[in-house]
């Protein structure tokens, strides 16, 4: 498939609490200069969030020795991303439950809930340690996937 | 307590109306010191009667999400009541795909939950 992208960005950023809002907010400018608003807009902002201060807290342990490498595209219609900590690697198939105590700020629960509920492909490489995105304007996930209106 | 940082407080009767003072919950800081914020509303004011209102709230990451669980644990053993209004709509799925609409309640706006407090 030919790709064709309006803005990309690589940035190594410090695996510190904070350090990746910079990125982020350039991010975000770039999307909403290409159109994106509503609910991927806020699809988007939140995979970063999570994505990157995973890698920041969980990944590199807030060891400002390792860096965090991000790579982004973006176009009018689709986003890419994809996040590469220094760590050991998280196992996506050893979620944490996120109702115990101890899991109650954790990543894995609630942070792959949402990223799975915007982006459209979520994977991971083998050890676990980078994680590849991607969506397009309009995504909603599969009705078997969609949260119950509890209302 | 001192005077909250994060959160602004007005009372309605016997109810504590809790309003959020930053529109993107994201900085860790900002998070820590709200979730202190927040329970020392139950834990050292002793209030039993409490509603959120999210109208100011445009971004919350899952680790704000974490904190508004731990305080809604302290609402619970202190037999306090908590309500949760005024979320928009970006902000009300974040809780439903994390499954917290089953744990919180959740109404329109303050006037729904005062009615029911």
């Amino acid at each position: 498939m030919s790709e064709r992208w309006d803005w990309s960005a690589e940035e190594q950023i410090a695996s510190r609490s904070g350090a990746h809002l910079p990125f982020l907010e350039e991010v975000l400018e770039q999307i909403a200069r290409l159109g994106w608003d509503g609910r991927d807009f806020f699809g988007v902002q939140m995979t970063l969030e999570e994505t990157l201060t995973n890698a920041i807290r969980h990944g590199n342990h807030c060891d400002e020795s390792k860096r965090v490498r991000v790579h982004c595209k973006a176009s009018g219609d689709r986003f890419w991303l994809r996040v590469a900590d220094e760590g050991h690697g998280f196992r996506p198939d050893h979620v944490p439950d996120c109702t115990k105590d101890e899991n109650l700020e954790s990543f894995g629960g609630r942070g792959m809930a949402l990223i799975h509920a915007y982006m459209a492909h979520v994977s991971f490489n083998e050890r676990g340690n980078v994680i590849t995105v991607q969506t397009h304007r309009g995504y909603r996930p599969p009705d078997d996937e969609r949260p119950p209106d509890d209302e | 307590m001192s005077t909250p940082q994060r959160i602004s407080l007005a009372e309605s009767g016997d109810v504590t109306v809790v309003t959020f003072n930053d529109s993107k919950i994201i900085d860790d800081q900002a998070i820590q010191e709200l979730g202190q914020e927040l329970i020392a509303l139950v834990e050292v004011d002793d209030r039993k009667k409490i509603v959120l209102n999210f109208a100011a709230v445009e971004f919350m990451s899952s680790a704000a999400l974490g904190k508004l669980i731990s305080f809604e644990k302290r609402v619970r053993a202190h037999k306090a009541q908590l309500i949760l209004t005024n979320i928009r709509p970006e902000i009300h799925e974040v809780f439903a795909i994390t499954k917290l609409t089953r744990l919180f309640t959740i109404k329109e706006d303050e006037a729904d939950a005062l009615a029911v407090m």
